[in-house]
């Protein structure tokens, strides 16, 4: 689905990510932890093709075709997907009138997603705007369940999300990425970043990769990567030699 | 029985179109009553709603003795050189007189339409009495075939007690059209007056600030506008409202882009009675060289009064763009759906046929963003 083959991204003239390569096959999803700073948000911008993160050196593989220089749109619209941390507020632009714009010509679909996620009554309501943390990380699950794409990067998905919040939106995760289904079915990839784990709750991730300082040191179980990173923090991956 | 405006047949079909996109059914389907005003001539005049009566002002004025205290009553005659212009002239336009407790379902739509490169006066005197609920949608059109021309309208409202009127005002001027109306409202208690403006065509000059007088205690009035000024249009467009009574209220709300056009949107709340409110929101979007100068001022006179302003002017921000392209929109449809946003305006007390009419003026200019 996804190979990024020795990617070196700058902003503003500082390079950022040195060289990472990461792979996630058809029907897996992987887990992106890391230390703040250590330039997770910027690789996910930069394979999703957001300009300020110009790619000095290396490639983004996606779907057997080399996206590096198409513009974000096209990488949308051939089926990546990204739920946003921090979404900008769009003043006057109603969530239901993205979502139709969005959806084309079946809405009601679109109508059905938000009664799931519970943003019914958000549809006329200026995008993200005095949206509460939960109601931001539904808003953004609801318009991927009507992009619906095939690899799907996610930002901290479970950042100020409630408990009851957080297992509809763990579960609904799970289903954009496939993982409700059979392990032979599953056709969707994702990409998660999380700092607590909670989303496995929801979804057995297949590999986890640790980014620090703009490297991928290790790769493994996420779990129990996530097990040592609780128990001792990240100043021993720091401190690991590089792979 | 409705009938269907008179005196455009002879109209051509862009003209017509144009019409059309100023908010008027030609049918007169949905509409309680029309006037149509071409040039300097009256041609047609029907208003079938019992306790609406709509007539020339020529002929309101011979009628009714009483008209004469509201003409030129809330506009000063002398106010400035167009005003002069107006009064020397036969009075023209329309009088709307909806009765104590009238409430017409379907809007009144006037047309007021230029053909020839003159100057174009009307004198519109509106008053609902008592009780009374009147919706009025104007459309202010020019021929696609009209060079340089000028409109001056002078229009009177009186929003008695317990009574809302709401007008709905959409430009179709030409690009050498000079538009200056001189608009003046006066509520009395517990009245509501709404106020809507939408231009979204070229036009050369406008030049207007409308002012309402909230009279009567728990008035309320509401001025919205939405402009699009293409490169060429000098626009200079205000609102006041002059809190006079206790409890009274107001909020003004402008949306303006411009794709070169120059505009000054100005503001003014005077708060001047205990308990009043009033704020004052001016949004602009530059788009393309222009200038968007946002000027609102709130002025209180006492303690108890509540009075405040927000205004941005600035340029779409990259990262809603890019937001909107991460869901598969290229960059000219993220941009234009931002904008059409930014300019949906959601009118509280307006009739849904009138909201659709105002959605549809907006909508129809979307391949100029």
């Amino acid at each position: 689905m996804l190979n990024v083959e020795n990617l070196h991204v700058e902003i503003g003239g500082k390079e950022i990510i040195h060289g990472v390569n990461l792979k996630i096959p058809e029907g897996e999803t992987h887990i992106l932890m890391g230390p703040n700073g250590s330039g997770k948000t910027t690789l996910l911008r930069s394979i999703m093709g957001f300009s300020n993160y110009t790619i000095t050196e290396g490639r983004v593989i996606f779907r057997g075709h080399d996206v590096t220089e198409i513009p974000l749109y096209e990488r949308a619209r051939y089926g990546m997907g990204m739920m946003f941390q921090r979404p900008p507020t769009i003043s006057g632009l109603k969530l239901g009138k993205l979502l139709d714009v969005m959806s084309g010509g079946s809405p009601a679909k679109a109508h059905e997603y938000a009664e799931m996620m519970n943003m019914s009554p958000f549809l006329e309501r200026d995008l993200n705007a005095n949206f509460s943390g939960g109601e931001i990380k539904r808003s953004e699950v609801l318009q991927l369940m009507v992009q619906q794409p095939d690899f799907v990067m996610l930002d901290e998905p479970e950042s100020g999300v409630d408990l009851e919040n957080i297992s509809l939106i763990g579960k609904a995760i799970a289903q954009l990425v496939d993982k409700d289904r059979h392990i032979r079915n599953r056709k969707k990839s994702g990409l998660i970043i999380t700092h607590t784990g909670y989303i496995m709750n929801y979804l057995e991730a297949d590999l986890g990769h640790m980014l620090c300082n703009g490297e991928i040191r290790c790769r493994g179980n996420p779990r129990e990567m996530l097990k040592v990173i609780q128990e001792k923090g990240y100043r021993e991956c720091i401190e690991c030699v590089k792979l | 029985m409705r009938k269907a405006i008179t005196g455009f047949e002879d109209l051509s079909p862009e003209d017509k179109e144009r019409l059309e996109q100023s908010g008027m059914i030609l049918s007169s389907e949905n509409r309680c009553g029309s006037f149509f005003q071409a040039d300097q001539d009256v041609r047609h005049t029907s208003c079938t709603y019992e306790g609406i009566e709509m007539l020339p002002t020529a002929e309101a004025l011979k009628k009714y003795d009483w008209l004469k205290d509201y003409y030129w009553n809330l506009v000063d005659k002398d106010k400035d050189e167009y005003t002069r212009y107006v009064a020397a002239q036969e009075p023209r336009g329309y009088t709307i007189i909806a009765k104590k407790g009238s409430k017409n379902i379907f809007p009144l739509q006037t047309c007021l339409y230029m053909a020839t490169d003159d100057i174009q006066t009307v004198h519109n005197i509106i008053i609902a009495e008592e009780g009374a609920e009147l919706h009025l949608i104007t459309g202010c059109v020019s021929s696609h075939s009209v060079g340089h021309g000028s409109h001056y309208g002078v229009t009177e409202i009186y929003v008695g007690k317990d009574a809302l009127i709401s007008t709905t005002m959409i430009h179709t001027w030409g690009e050498d059209v000079t538009v200056v109306p001189r608009s003046a409202a006066k509520l009395e208690e517990n009245g509501t007056f709404l106020s809507n403006y939408i231009s979204m065509k070229p036009v050369k000059r406008v030049q207007m600030y409308p002012e309402a007088r909230l009279t009567g205690e728990n008035s309320v009035a509401r001025f919205s506008s939405v402009v699009l000024a293409p490169e060429g249009s000098e626009l200079d467009l205000g609102q006041r409202a002059i809190l006079e009574a206790k409890g009274t209220s107001a909020e003004l709300l402008s949306r303006v882009i411009t794709r070169g056009g120059n505009v000054i949107t100005r503001a003014h709340i005077i708060g001047g009675a205990e308990e009043t409110r009033g704020h004052i929101e001016c949004k602009g979007l530059i788009l393309k060289d222009g200038t968007i100068h946002a000027i609102p001022e709130i002025e209180g006179r006492l303690t108890n009064t509540e009075l405040s302003h927000e205004a941005a002017v600035g340029k779409i921000a990259h990262d809603e763009i890019e937001y909107l392209m991460a869901r598969g929109l290229n960059e000219e449809e993220a941009t234009a759906t931002i904008i059409r946003g930014f300019l949906d305006v959601k009118i509280q007390g307006l009739p849904e046929s009138l909201q659709r009419q105002i959605d549809a003026a907006i909508d129809a200019a979307e391949d100029g963003f």
